[in-house]
């Protein structure tokens, strides 16, 4: 279960997340791609931070398809448009809402791979955002089925996704900038599916904190 | 009147792209939607959307594209409006692709007029 304060805490730490990482997201994306993504994803979650007070006193689906608007103006490169639109379904999964029950955040978790999937028209595979997120969303669902708490199946998503990661050094980018590179690309993480990690990661410490 | 948008992470792009265009046609419903709010590279859907706005005459309107994100931003500006049905983005090269549709449209061509001489700006030889 989540509030809607455990949903302004995630948005929160994954800002300062980006913000942390912001070098070490770029020097990845400078290895394979056009080098910017760290600098997109904090300039993005900076003008998130500035618009959420404005939401404070709306439901949780109004708080998230804000941020994915804020994004999809913000970023400026391709991750404003895929996190952009993971947002704003998530956001309208949840519909009405000012809390989330376990069942409520794996259908924003599955509407948001369908938004990204939609908008970068990629699969599992391709060196991509998804590698980290589809996995870390089948452990979470797995480990929920199990009986496991919200919490404890935040720890296994996020192995999951740092699995992922890693995953993503063995294979040839087909899709984005990195593309281009073909077979040069092998041997490098991909930076989107490294700042998607960090989502399960701001998950997981929020279900840390308040023990759901 | 067929509008014109020119969509580039870089703003310089979009706006010289559209300058070069009205100086060969002046009346033209063209607008540049390149860069970020304070001018750094990237694309930015609420500047492409105000963009496809300023330059919707109800005759349609077609958007050119540099690459990556330009698509993808362009494609959520279209779903937000409420009326998308003559507003497309056509894969043209941007420089000549704004050339020949702005002279297109300013001649009073109807939006599939516009959007066949786009699909010839693709194949259009230089030399």
């Amino acid at each position: 279960m989540a509030t809607k304060s455990d949903v302004l805490d995630f948005i929160r730490i994954y800002a300062d997340k980006m913000v942390e990482h912001r070098q070490e997201l770029t020097d990845y994306d400078q290895a394979i791609g056009d080098g910017d993504h760290g600098i997109n994803m904090s300039r993005g979650f900076k003008a998130v931070i500035e618009k959420l007070p404005a939401v404070y006193e709306k439901n949780i689906d109004e708080i998230l398809k804000t941020v994915g608007m804020t994004l999809v103006s913000t970023v400026g490169g391709a991750s404003g448009p895929l996190y952009g639109s993971a947002f704003m379904k998530a956001g309208a999964a949840v519909k009405g809402k000012d809390e989330l029950s376990n069942e409520d955040i794996i259908l924003a978790f599955d509407e948001a791979v369908g938004g990204i999937q939609f908008r970068g028209k990629a699969v599992e595979g391709e060196k991509t955002i998804l590698d980290s997120m589809i996995p870390a969303i089948k452990a979470i669902k797995a480990s929920i089925a199990d009986g496991k708490s919200m919490a404890e199946a935040l720890v296994d998503g996020e192995k999951a996704a740092w699995d992922g990661v890693e995953y993503t050094k063995t294979i040839i980018a087909t899709k984005g900038r990195a593309s281009y590179l073909g077979e040069r690309s092998i041997g490098h993480q991909d930076p989107g599916a490294t700042s998607m990690a960090y989502v399960f990661q701001a998950a997981k410490e929020v279900a840390e904190k308040v023990g759901c | 009147m067929v509008g014109i948008v020119v969509v580039s992470h870089s703003q310089k792009i979009a706006e010289g792209v559209v300058e070069l265009a009205k100086q060969m046609s002046p009346e033209a419903s063209i607008a540049a939607a390149g860069g970020m709010e304070d001018g750094s590279i990237g694309t930015d859907v609420s500047k492409i959307f105000a963009a496809i706005k300023a330059v919707d005459e109800g005759d349609g309107v077609v958007i050119l594209v540099d690459l990556g994100s330009a698509v993808m931003s362009s494609e959520i500006a279209i779903e937000m409006l409420e009326d998308s049905n003559n507003v497309k983005i056509v894969d043209a090269p941007i420089v000549e692709g704004s050339l020949f549709s702005s002279m297109e449209s300013s001649i009073g061509s109807s939006f599939e007029e516009v959007i066949d001489v786009l699909a010839r700006a693709r194949v259009y030889k230089k030399f």
